[in-house]
């Protein structure tokens, strides 16, 4: 028998693991910069906590530095960030450097919002995993996240 | 509202959840005295429109929404609408400008120019309307937090080039209590926010007698999620607290209420779109007349914009939005009013480009000249749905009401959240139902086409950040560090002795003080408003 509590880190609760039925993922969901669009992010925070996600919310205006606390105080397994100024090709290449630079390059970054087709995959070039438009279902961004 | 699933074939509900029967006759009008609560077009309370002969006499404004890059490259997209038949102007601002930050703010990084115009100091208002005559075209703003200091510095710009300020005519947006509920674009506590909107309103009451100062908006409510009864009934709740916090301050309800205007949102649901801007007249029109006892016809009278639903746009097979917001317009027209913005398809995915902008001003001039709407006055009138809709509308905003009451009014409704809760909560339903499919979306959850070429979008300059910066910075090294100080401390002096802070604001502009500065100034004594992230 392994006792997941006593092992450090979140690898433990990464997708496919034995325990995934023991402890939830977390997931801390953020809003960058000045826009004040929360619609999308507070109906993804029910639709994850509602499939058995532990949801974080940072509230508006967050900077990037206080996202990447968040996320190491928190110890998450996804952080999601929704973006809908047109600010994406400045903010996100920022927070995954900041990851990056405080070595949580194992936390998978996903972003919403408004982000036309050619810079989510720029995005995804630089180490998004995965980018939700408008329309995107609920289950869809639940069973990414758990695949 | 409970978007709850089709219990048998025959059972239907609104957009908003309102259950529909499959038919209406006159026993669904018997309830209530038909003619008494429909009346006449342009008689109390106005149900089928606020003119006798509506657009039979004057069509509605065309009023695309626009605003990007720098005041020279809106300026152009102004210049590019107006040549293409558009009737009125409306400024969309960037981030930075509608939070109160200047563009070298370390906080606006990335998201200069970029959902809007920038705006620093009046110099970017004199080039946002270079060449556009003030006094012909009517000119709408939407701005919110820092709405009175855009305002202080467009009159500046106005009398700068020798515009008389009793012939302007706009709107400027100046609705900071649907920031609380939904837009999230406020800097200070409620209270000192709305003394700003009644300051604003109070001066041009005075000297602007043409201008809207303010646009009670509902639009931003229902794209955060809200029903549609919500939409209608929070926004004349907002109205209403305005009016009278405008008595408070000693105004004739006869000298400012002709001057408010509206602003709503127009989706799918025609009919329930319909029945909810005659609702809106008739509650307005009841409650400016019978509870604040205005006189004058001018006061009762519900005036709106409306905007297709943003919210409602799809990324999947973008083209159906043109349907969409076909659809919308159509709802807004036959709903009777007074202006009206089509959205582009491609805003699912960035700002519109100019040829879908185009398509999206063309909707409406299709919409205008070759469907005949415009040939009847309130065609859906008498309609038993029609009507008998309006009538629901109505009760289910009387409920709304009084829930904003039993919170402790609107000010302790706001700081407790309940406004955000209940907005939140049906765009959760809406959501769930939608993933559940008890509400098609075309291309969405049924009808998909994959595998589809992605369409050209819209890309702002990337010069746009670094050229605005260097423009703010040649503007503070060359104007009187000395006069801004002045006119700042001035500024904070009115704030602080609540007096009206517009004559100081005026000051500053003229100092080419910049945003930031005065809405800092204004923050020294109003503190600044965080919200609980509550979800």
């Amino acid at each position: 028998m392994r006792w997941p509590m006593f092992m450090a880190g979140s690898d433990l609760r990464r997708r496919g693991d034995m325990n995934q039925h023991v402890i939830a993922q977390r997931i801390l969901l953020a809003k960058v910069g000045l826009d004040g669009h929360d619609r999308g992010i507070k109906v993804v925070a029910r639709g994850l906590r509602d499939a058995g996600f532990h949801v974080i919310y940072s509230g508006l205006w967050q900077s990037i530095d206080a996202v990447v606390q968040a996320a190491a105080d928190e110890d998450v397994d996804w952080l999601g960030v929704s973006i809908l100024n047109g600010a994406h090709m400045t903010l996100v290449p920022a927070l995954l450097e900041s990851l990056r630079q405080r070595e949580l390059n194992q936390i998978g970054v996903i972003v919403g919002g408004i982000i036309p087709p050619a810079d989510q995959a720029k995005l995804i070039e630089l180490g998004v995993r995965g980018c939700f438009g408008p329309g995107t279902p609920l289950p869809s961004i639940v069973e990414f996240c758990n695949r | 509202m409970n978007f709850v699933a089709a219990e048998s074939p025959a059972f239907r509900t609104s957009l908003s959840g309102v259950p529909i029967k499959p038919l209406y006759g006159p026993a669904d009008l018997a309830d209530f005295s038909a003619q008494g609560e429909i009346g006449r077009p342009g008689q109390f309370p106005y149900t089928r429109g606020i003119h006798e002969s509506m657009y039979c006499g004057r069509l509605w404004t065309i009023r695309q929404f626009a605003g990007f890059g720098r005041p020279r490259d809106t300026n152009r997209r102004f210049r590019f609408l107006l040549d293409q038949g558009q009737t009125g102007l409306s400024t969309a601002f960037d981030l930075p400008t509608l939070m109160g930050l200047d563009s070298d703010d370390p906080r606006s990084v990335g998201e200069v120019g970029r959902l809007g115009v920038a705006v620093d100091t009046i110099d970017d208002i004199l080039a946002l309307f270079d060449g556009v005559d003030l006094q012909k075209v009517s000119v709408s703003m939407t701005i919110n937090a820092p709405a009175i200091v855009v305002m202080a510095f467009y009159l500046a710009a106005a009398r700068q080039r020798g515009c008389d300020w009793r012939q302007l005519r706009g709107t400027i947006q100046n609705d900071i209590l649907k920031e609380f509920h939904a837009q999230n674009e406020f800097v200070f506590p409620p209270e000192p926010s709305v003394r700003l909107v009644v300051d604003l309103i109070a001066f041009c009451t005075r000297y602007v007698p043409l201008w809207n100062p303010v646009s009670i908006s509902g639009y931003h409510i229902r794209e955060a999620g809200s029903t549609a009864q919500q939409e209608l009934a929070f926004t004349l709740a907002d109205g209403q607290h305005y009016v009278q916090k405008c008595l408070e301050r000693g105004l004739s309800i006869d000298a400012f209420a002709p001057r408010l205007s509206f602003f709503f949102n127009a989706h799918n649901d025609l009919f329930e779109e319909v029945a909810k801007y005659r609702a809106a007249r008739a509650l307005w029109a009841e409650m400016i007349r019978d509870d604040y006892g205005a006189k004058s016809e001018a006061s009762w009278k519900l005036r709106f914009h409306a905007q297709t639903a943003g919210c409602s746009l799809q990324a999947a097979q973008p083209e159906v939005n043109v349907v969409r917001v076909a659809y919308q317009a159509m709802a807004a027209v036959l709903g009777g009013c007074q202006s009206l913005h089509t959205n582009s398809m491609d805003e699912t995915f960035a700002l519109p480009s100019e040829q879908a902008v185009a398509l999206a001003l063309r909707t409406q001039q299709v919409l205008a000249h070759e469907t005949g709407v415009t040939n009847t006055v309130d065609p859906l009138g008498g309609s038993y749905f029609v009507e008998s809709f309006t009538h629901k509308m109505k009760q289910d905003a009387d409920a709304c009401f009084r829930a904003i009451a039993d919170q402790g009014g609107m000010i302790a409704a706001v700081e407790n959240g309940y406004f955000r809760r209940q907005i939140a909560d049906a765009a959760f339903e809406y959501q769930t139902a939608v993933d559940r499919k008890e509400k098609l979306i075309v291309g969405v959850n049924s009808f998909q086409q994959p595998d589809r070429d992605p369409i050209a979008v819209m890309e702002i300059d990337p010069s746009t950040e670094p050229d605005q910066i260097a423009s703010l910075q040649l503007i503070r090294q060359s104007r009187s560090r000395a006069d801004v100080t002045r006119s700042l401390d001035a500024l904070r002096h009115a704030a602080e002795h609540r007096d009206n802070v517009m004559p100081s604001l005026l000051q500053a502009a003229d100092d080419r003080a910049t945003v930031q500065e005065c809405v800092d100034a204004l923050a020294d004594v109003y503190g600044r408003f965080r919200p609980a992230a509550a979800w």
